[in-house]
């Protein structure tokens, strides 16, 4: 009887403890993203890690886009939440940062911070108290990518200036190809086909004169490329009003078109369903010959820290690892994306051109500058853009409307 | 003796009764009733995302109603919810109705199109925008390559991306969904009416216009006052017909912007346009949710009354 006892509570206690040391080996982590297509990759990473952290498992769970933000904010405001979160940029990383969510990052918690540039933290900071949340982790950029097949066909080169751009266009038109497959139905494509346009002629010299107040969006600098686009808008989608965003990547993936002004993130889409597609990216043409011709950059979101969750330490070596050159060097050549993490390693030659184009970049303006109020830049522009496109108001009055409705809250407007 | 005998029996009778009305009134009250209510208090709130801040008022409300950013959006979105109702109480309902009188003559196949005709309510509403967007599409929509089939170039238009047509396409494409409901609730009610009374008016040598509006017509008033106040709610709850074929934005700048779309973006955020404001998006809803039961009250007792019994 004593003997069986004894074994009872040797067996009891050798499974506690082996229990125990199996919860001590094992912080899981909850990682959510709103990333669902990019799951294989992040399973991927997760083992990496795993291999340099045994103690560390991560769970990877994904919602949908456009409920994510609802979704987290929710669960946070409950007081739970993931340990790591995948996080948007600028006005979105506010609603999230701003009650105190999320835990500040530094250069003593996260050494890595100093593998990014300063865009690219400026885009996880919270405005009020200068602190960087998230460890960014993509860059975007808004050019023009072509179809080489059809631009040497035609004996075409991508354009310069503005006006090699026009005669490009219209050489394309008389051979009854689409010039651009882009379209102005989906509201936000008016503001990226402006981004991947015009910013070498608006510049970053325009950009400056409007973060310090020295010029508005009435400015002629403005207005002149909102004319040009007008004159451009000619070359696009036919029906261009009526053609939506899925649409106007058919028609350029189908190769029916040779140009779409828009996102860097659509050549690993558009080569995804049609592999056979041979692509390249330029920068939007510049006024006149001699001036330095821009991509228009900003940065996607990063990954941060719960500021509630109880496995701190290992939270933050895994945001850690998502800092390095490494994790950035498998991030761009798997996703096609790029990293903004100093020192990878690109394989794929269009995004080693867009990283080469985003040496002479200025900021995609109205989402770095002005999405943090309503109304904001990004609503004006789209809306504004596609009335004028559509012919219902002129470049001037365009412009008029984006700057009243952005001077309602921009100090630098109202003086 | 028989009172001691029922005692036990209305106790038990009460505990039956409690039995059965505890459990909906403990779930209404957890799942309607306090949402509504919680709804209405963060209306007077500050918001950052979805943590609550300071108690601000009604300044939420005034923002909404007369505030310089937000009123014009949202006077825009109401007309037009006034709008569709109008448009649909003419061409759903009224729509409704005809065809409800076509298959109540039981011409050659009606059972055939009274399900034919019922089919499309079944649809959800996210396959029928996807479908009209397709129809609609400028470039190879089915309605603009049959105007070009006829020769009629000139009618083809970009009709999602033309700020003049594109609400028109959405209330088309709302009516063409739900044009069967009316149809089946008119047709019952015409199958109720007796048969002699037509048989009467037709004797009395009426012809089809004034059999309809003089007959048919007052004694389905029933039947028109459920439907004009299902119409009215669901236009004025109007959201997914406009959210599947022109987004979230209303798109083309502003043309089909209705309250349900104002709401969504305002209380979520637009991902790629604008942030959320939950107070000001809780205080829509609450006044969006007081206008519908304000004026849906008013029009049922209103159109009651208008009934004629038989």
């Amino acid at each position: 009887m004593k003997l069986t006892r004894r074994i009872l509570m040797g067996a009891a206690a050798g499974g506690f403890l082996l229990s125990g040391t199996a919860a001590m080996a094992q912080t899981e982590l909850t990682f959510w993203s709103w990333r669902q297509e990019d799951r294989a990759f992040y399973q991927d990473i997760i083992k990496k890690f795993q291999a340099k952290e045994p103690g560390i498992t991560v769970k990877f769970e994904t919602y949908a886009p456009e409920n994510y933000q609802t979704i987290l904010s929710t669960a946070l405001a409950a007081g739970r939440g993931p340990d790591v979160i995948q996080v948007r940029a600028y006005g979105n990383l506010e609603t999230i940062a701003t009650p105190g969510y999320l835990l500040a990052l530094d250069q003593q918690n996260v050494p890595e911070l100093a593998n990014f540039p300063e865009p690219a933290l400026a885009a996880e900071t919270l405005r009020p108290d200068g602190k960087v949340y998230a460890v960014p982790f993509a860059m975007q950029a808004q050019l023009v990518v072509y179809n080489k097949k059809i631009f040497k066909d035609n004996n075409l080169n991508p354009p310069k200036t503005w006006d090699e751009m026009m005669a490009l266009a219209q050489a394309l038109k008389a051979k009854n190809i689409n010039p651009f497959s882009n379209g102005t139905a989906t509201a936000w494509q008016n503001e990226t086909i402006v981004g991947g346009l015009l910013s070498s002629m608006l510049g970053k010299e325009f950009e400056a004169d409007i973060v310090s107040g020295k010029a508005n969006f009435t400015d002629p600098r403005f207005v002149n490329a909102l004319a040009k686009l007008k004159d451009i808008s000619q070359y696009f989608a036919p029906n261009f009003t009526g053609v939506d965003y899925p649409s106007s990547q058919q028609l350029f993936v189908a190769g029916r078109a040779a140009m779409f002004a828009g996102g860097s993130y659509e050549v690993a889409n558009f080569k995804n369903q049609n592999p056979t597609l041979d692509l390249g990216v330029f920068p939007a043409p510049v006024l006149k010959a001699g001036d330095q011709a821009l991509i228009a950059t900003y940065y996607d979101g990063g990954y941060a820290v719960n500021a509630k969750t109880e496995k701190k330490d290992a939270a933050l070596k895994f945001v850690r690892f998502l800092a390095t050159p490494e994790y950035g060097t498998a991030f761009t050549n798997t996703l096609k994306n790029l990293s903004p993490i100093k020192g990878i390693k690109i394989e794929d030659p269009i995004t080693q051109d867009v990283a080469k184009l985003a040496e002479n970049s200025m900021s995609y303006l109205m989402l770095v500058r002005f999405r943090y109020q309503e109304p904001s830049g990004s609503v004006l522009l789209q809306s504004n853009v596609q009335k004028m496109l559509a012919g219902q108001q002129t470049p001037e009055q365009a412009a008029a409307e984006i700057n009243k409705g952005i001077a309602t809250y921009y100090k630098p407007f109202q003086k | 003796m028989q009172a001691s005998r029922q005692q036990p029996r209305t106790l038990k009778h009460r505990l039956w009764v409690a039995f059965l009305v505890v459990p909906p009134i403990v779930f209404m009250s957890l799942f309607v009733v306090y949402p509504i209510l919680s709804a209405f208090a963060y209306a007077f709130y500050d918001w950052q995302g979805l943590a609550r801040g300071e108690f601000v008022g009604l300044k939420n409300f005034k923002e909404v109603l007369f505030g310089a950013t937000m009123a014009p959006v949202v006077w825009n979105a109401f007309l037009h919810n006034v709008y569709a109702l109008i448009a649909l109480m003419i061409i759903q309902n009224g729509g409704g109705f005809f065809l409800a009188w076509l298959l109540y003559k039981e011409p050659f196949g009606f059972r055939f199109h009274r399900v034919a005709i019922f089919v499309p309510v079944v649809l959800s509403t996210i396959i029928v925008g996807f479908l009209w967007k397709l129809f609609l599409n400028p470039n190879f929509g089915i309605i603009n390559q049959a105007l070009y089939s006829i020769g009629l170039d000139s009618w083809a238009k970009p009709w999602l991306g033309d700020s003049s047509t594109a609400l028109g396409a959405l209330i088309l494409a709302n009516a063409w969904h739900f044009v069967g409901f009316p149809a089946l609730v008119y047709l019952a009610g015409m199958q109720r009416i007796p048969p002699d009374v037509i048989e009467a008016a037709r004797l009395d040598g009426t012809n089809e216009w004034q059999l309809l509006k003089n007959i048919v017509w007052p004694l389905v008033a029933p039947s028109t006052t459920i439907l004009f106040t299902l119409l009215f709610i669901g236009a004025f709850n109007w959201f997914e017909i406009p959210y599947v074929m022109v987004g979230l934005d209303g798109s083309p700048f502003g043309s089909t912007d209705v309250l349900g779309l104002v709401f969504y973006r305002t209380a979520f955020g637009n991902q790629s346009a604008s942030i959320q404001n939950f107070g000001m998006g809780s205080a829509l809803a609450t006044l969006l949710f007081l206008f519908i039961v304000v004026f849906a009250s008013m029009l049922t007792l209103w159109l009651r009354r208008r009934e004629i019994q038989f």
